[in-house]
């Protein structure tokens, strides 16, 4: 990927804008995995394509002076940009983007730069140059240094763009009307800024249900079709309508389309709207449903859309991006905040999942790790650094001193019996009650039986559940198509975990992006899961879905689902049982 | 020609913030700044790509040199900067 970077689409892009972008486009049908459901409708915004290397025998017509003036203002523009994207966003963006303008304006840079072209050499390839020299030097230091070689290649990829004409890497932070995002794929910084308000849809060519898209977009309750083939060949501006359930991509579709979509969208919402109060099937059993969070910062959309309390409180959230660990007392307030937006409810906290893959500049790994997914990670850190356990723990069990919400506590990536006790006891010492593991190693689920002696709960993670279970990681796209929480062995693993908790008395919860899909709520119900937590704006299809079928339908359901032999068929397996899904437009 | 030899105290070394302050405070500065590993060549301290790449580490010495006005007081505060924890 050297050099290379998406950008907006150009005409005569490799997959053949022009022939999309003619006139017989219309009603044209593309084809993904829908990941977020709604209607969204707007014209195209396409970020895709990439910024090719400039020629390297491109020379200047010789007035070098010009040319210099011509690679300062270029490069202050993108400077100011940055700087103004990053005033508008605040806080960590502001940070991160402000070191980018810094590097922008570098002195030694513009003097490199200004060299290559009194030598002739044209200012795109002069600016390409003048940074591969501080990117080479950045790349062999490795570790953070190496992170930073990303930031240069945008940078530069975005002066590039501004000396060549080619439209500028990145999204739009506003616009006239909402666009649908078109990309090859999103990455988190393309999105810092976006808003619903921005955002009509987003359709990727790359990405499965667990994809940082897929994340992104329920977590804004905007539409989302991932996996979508040829869409970065749609013409920017095309008006595109995305079914985000069904996965369908329609361009310029025909008025009449566009205005049965928005009516069949606000059914749906007063379908949603009906369905209110705590989880429960149609005939009363009930499944409380609650809300993954961040930190105290997503309450609101956690309360506004009926959580009943939280169902995964992801902590690491307080200890990224710091040079030593948070002290207990920031902990404390942190935690306790949450506490208390739930007097009635339960609060589940993970202690903090970090890894390789996670990187935390206070808990370095002890070694490069080829394979971060299977390292060092989750509970195996605290192995290693008892005393940041010892201090979260303390921080919880103060924290839940005077509270009225239920506090449970609940550790990342166990695989053995010895484990999950191992950190029962360091929360008995701490004084917390509840003590649970997720499940997520399938070692874990394997024996769940046995795991489920030494604990108090389950709560099943279906991303890494399913990671390791298809032996696909969930950062290589090449092998997204695996990353699917419907697989049938997915599906039995979540189960032998459910009914060894079942069977002990004992509650199994799924936090994975499964339980914010409508239709895998309602297997999971079936299957004897008895909570299930999400991102809020989840949170009222699921309790929509289950309020209409019972347990019997979602137990039928369940069991036809494990029959079948692929995730496809599994998942219109379970379709079949559940009729009250076609008034969601699932 | 003035100059100071700091131990960089930051648990990050002379890397993200305390670089960016760094070479913020060295820019204000009309002359030359120049900042070096003990022993090493040095590079402009104005320069974000060139101190990154120093990739001084925590507990490593630095030596930084200006001439001019006010240097004596640029250097200290450089130098307060880099001894920051």
């Amino acid at each position: 990927m050297d050099g290379q970077r998406k950008t907006g689409t150009t005409a005569g892009d490799e997959n053949g804008a022009r022939s999309l972008a003619g006139t017989s486009l219309a009603g044209t049908v593309l084809a993904g995995t829908g990941v977020s459901p709604g209607a969204g409708y707007g014209p195209a915004h396409v970020l895709a394509g990439e910024i090719p290397e400039p020629d390297k025998e491109a020379r200047h017509d010789g007035d070098a002076a010009a040319e210099r003036a011509r690679a300062e203002r270029a490069v202050e523009e993108v400077a100011a940009d940055l700087e103004a994207r990053g005033a508008r966003a605040g806080g960590e963006a502001e940070e991160v983007l402000g070191a980018q303008a810094l590097m922008a304006r570098d002195p030694s840079l513009a003097v490199e730069v200004g060299e290559l072209i009194e030598r002739g050499v044209a200012a795109p390839r002069a600016v390409f140059d003048a940074f591969g020299k501080y990117r080479d030097l950045l790349a062999a230091a490795g570790g953070y240094l190496a992170e930073r070689v990303a930031d240069l290649d945008d940078i530069r990829d975005r002066v590039i763009a501004v000396l060549t004409g080619l439209p500028m890497p990145g999204v739009p932070a506003s616009a006239a009307e909402p666009f649908v995002l078109v990309a090859k794929d999103l990455a988190p910084a393309d999105t810092a800024l976006l808003s619903k308000d921005v955002v009509a849809a987003f359709v990727t060519e790359q990405g499965g249900p667990t994809s940082h898209t897929a994340i992104l977009a329920r977590s804004m309750g905007v539409p989302a079709v991932v996996g979508c083939a040829g869409a970065t060949a749609i013409a920017p501006g095309t008006p595109v309508l995305v079914d985000g359930a069904s996965g369908q991509v329609l361009l310029a579709p025909d008025p009449a389309r566009v205005a049965e979509a928005r009516a069949a969208e606000e059914a749906r919402r007063a379908v949603l709207s009906a369905a209110t109060g705590p989880g429960a099937t149609a005939d009363g059993h009930p499944v409380p449903l609650l809300a993954n969070i961040g930190g105290p910062r997503d309450l609101e959309s956690a309360l506004a859309n009926g959580a009943e309390g939280v169902g995964l409180y992801r902590t690491e959230f307080l200890f990224l991006d710091r040079e030593t660990a948070p002290s207990g007392s920031e902990q404390e307030e942190a935690y306790r905040a949450v506490f208390e937006a739930f007097p009635e409810g339960r609060v589940v906290v993970r202690t903090l999942d970090s890894g390789a893959d996670k990187p935390l500049a206070f808990l370095p790994p002890p070694e490069e790790e080829p394979n971060p997914a299977l390292g060092e990670r989750g509970l195996r850190m605290f192995r290693r650094y008892p005393e940041i356990m010892t201090a979260q723990l303390g921080a919880l069990a103060r924290a839940a001193t005077g509270v009225s919400a239920k506090v449970q506590v609940m550790a990342p990536m166990v695989a053995t019996v010895e484990e999950a006790e191992w950190f029962a006891d360091a929360c008995r010492t701490a004084g917390l009650d509840g003590a649970g593991i997720m499940i997520e190693v399938p070692s874990a689920a394997l024996r769940a039986v046995d795991l489920i002696r030494a604990v108090d709960f389950f709560s099943i993670g279906t991303n890494d559940l399913t990671q390791y279970a298809l032996a696909a990681d969930r950062q290589v796209s090449a092998v997204a198509g695996l990353q699917d929480p419907w697989h049938p062995a997915v599906l039995d693993l979540i189960a032998m975990a459910a009914s060894a908790a079942s069977a002990a008395g004992k509650g199994c919860g799924v936090c994975g992006e499964a339980a914010a899909d409508p239709v895998l709520a309602c297997v999971l119900v079936g299957m004897g899961v008895t909570s299930l937590s999400m991102g809020a704006p989840a949170l009222p299809w699921v309790r929509a879905a289950l309020s209409r079928h019972t347990l019997a339908q979602c137990r039928d359901a369940a069991a036809a689902a494990r029959s079948a032999t692929s995730a496809q068929a599994a998942k219109a397996a379970a379709r079949a049982e559940l009729p009250g899904l076609e008034a969601l437009a699932f | 020609m003035a100059e100071r030899t700091v131990s960089v105290a930051s648990e990050v070394g002379l890397h993200a913030r305390p670089a960016a302050t760094f070479v913020q405070t060295a820019a204000k500065a009309p002359y030359d700044v120049t900042i070096a590993k003990a022993g090493g060549s040095p590079v402009s301290a104005k320069s974000i790509l060139s101190v990154l790449a120093l990739d001084v580490r925590q507990g490593e010495s630095i030596v930084i040199r200006a001439e001019g006005d006010g240097a004596e007081e640029l250097l200290d505060e450089l130098a307060q900067i880099a001894s920051a924890s």
